[in-house]
């Protein structure tokens, strides 16, 4: 990352340009350094070509339009900072902005107190930049951030991000007094958190009425943490046997899905587990199918099909894809580098299994 | 035929917005009926009935036949339903307010 944050600005009325240009790189503290592009194409290639702290977008541009270079951003720069600035006021292009990544959507500023806030926000953005880089952190780093936190004795609420995953773990002068995960809180919870090996957060204002569920000291529930991954990772490491098991039986693995895949055949109603890797060649865990092969097919078709459509329509990340037959219900989704299909009996409403998968979602997250 | 092609070119369609309703489609991915505006790109409603028939295709050859697929994404909810080898598709965009007022609803 550059000394001096640098900001790309993209829009292709060029008095905007020359105007923003100049407030941005002389009005702000951080004194960045300010570039512009009055298309798409030349954005992306200033892109390739130097580092940037921040991209400011138009979404209105003429052949390549903002969301389009947005979605080609957020994928090949996934540290970068997106700000839209646009005059659009629509409900639908924020929603879909922010389903792409960006980190703020602006309205042209039309006040002067309006630009006011615009430039105090960029400045926000670009400083925290420069001074930690939080996005997309190893688990180590949030450590960190939890001892700061508590050494500075702070306030605060850690919102972490895993996939589609969301953990909170509420601070309180010094003290991490909870921690809250879908279906689960307390220790438990913040042991889960930390066990995350990518994501990212943000740092919130406290929750003055959170009631306290945590008494440990947080030297006392980091150390309590690394002693529960070293012993999970040590699990791992041991020798096991191939897997592709038969109908039923949990085939063993070698990274340690086994007894994952045990505590989610054990969730009510859920009728056969199929977990992907990320690469085709890449092995299969499964319980509950004869015939794994054909189902494996299906599921990584339907995940690339409506990726592909989701990028396409610019609609942000696909979530997942809930089937109904007349047998049985099926779920298909990512989870961080994998991909699951769970069948559910038939009976069950699209409401239950659509809870029934996102809690399956976060337990093999974490 | 370049220069044609050049001469003739449609006139960019620039922020294309997602419209809400539904279209059919017979089973060689035909659209046959829209409810959606004729602003909403061809090519985006092939693509989509493209996609649908896929999975149907590709769930039935799994032995997992389906009626009907809702494909989520986080500013689309795509629901799709198995029509006599084609498929009635129903285009609900999602809203921040939508997802938040949900998300209240949830909560204890």
């Amino acid at each position: 990352m550059p000394a001096q944050p640098k900001i790309l600005l993209l829009d292709d009325d060029q008095d905007f340009l020359d105007l923003y240009r100049e407030m941005l790189s002389q009005h702000l503290p951080s004194m960045p350094e300010v570039r512009a592009a009055n298309t798409g194409a030349r954005a992306l290639s200033l892109l390739e070509s130097e580092p940037f702290t921040l991209l400011v977008v138009d979404l209105n541009l003429s052949k390549m339009d903002g969301l389009q270079v947005l979605t080609i951003a957020r994928r090949k720069y996934p540290q970068l900072r997106l700000v839209v600035l646009t005059g659009i006021r629509d409900e639908q292009f924020r929603t879909r902005a922010y389903a792409l990544g960006v980190d703020q959507y602006w309205i042209k500023p039309e006040t002067d107190q309006e630009m006011g806030l615009f430039m105090e926000s960029i400045e926000a953005l670009i400083s925290r930049e420069a001074q930690a880089g939080f996005r997309g952190v190893q688990s180590k780093s949030l450590v960190d951030i939890i001892q700061l936190e508590c050494l500075s004795q702070s306030s605060c609420m850690l919102k972490i991000t895993n996939g589609v995953t969301e953990g909170k773990i509420y601070i309180q002068n010094g003290e991490v007094i909870d921690a809250e995960l879908p279906g689960m809180t307390a220790e438990p919870a913040f042991q889960r958190i930390l066990s995350w090996k990518t994501g990212s957060f943000e740092t919130l204002p406290p929750d003055p009425t959170r009631v306290r569920t945590i008494f440990t000291s947080y030297q006392g529930l980091l150390l309590n943490t690394a002693q529960a991954i070293d012993e999970a990772a040590s699990l791992d490491q041991q020798p096991v046997a191939e897997n592709g098991a038969p109908a039923g039986a949990i085939p063993v693995s070698a990274n340690g899905v086994a007894s994952l895949l045990a505590d989610v055949s054990q969730m009510e109603g859920v009728e056969f587990v199929l977990a992907l890797g990320a690469e085709k060649n890449q092995s299969k865990n499964f319980w509950g199918l004869e015939n794994p092969k054909p189902v494996a097919e299906f599921t990584r078709q339907t995940l690339e099909n409506f990726r592909w459509l989701g990028e396409r329509l610019q609609v942000g990340e696909l979530q997942h894809v809930l089937g109904t037959g007349p047998q049985r219900k099926v779920a298909v989704g990512p989870c961080g580098k994998s991909e699951l299909c769970i069948g559910f009996p038939s009976a069950l409403s699209p409401e239950q299994v659509r809870d029934s998968f996102k809690n399956i979602l976060t337990k093999w997250a974490s | 035929m370049g220069f044609l092609s050049r001469l003739f070119k449609p006139d960019d369609p620039g922020l294309v917005h997602l419209p809400a309703g539904s279209f059919t489609l017979d089973r060689e991915g035909r659209v046959m009926t829209s409810t959606l505006p004729r602003s909403f790109p061809a090519e985006h409603l092939k693509a989509i009935g493209e996609q649908v028939l896929a999975s149907f295709r590709s769930a039935r050859k799994a032995q997992i036949p389906l009626s009907e697929i809702i494909i989520h994404y986080a500013a689309l909810k795509l629901l799709a339903r198995e029509l006599g080898g084609g498929a009635i598709i129903f285009l609900m965009p999602q809203s921040l307010n939508q997802q938040a007022n949900a998300a209240l609803k949830k909560a204890p």
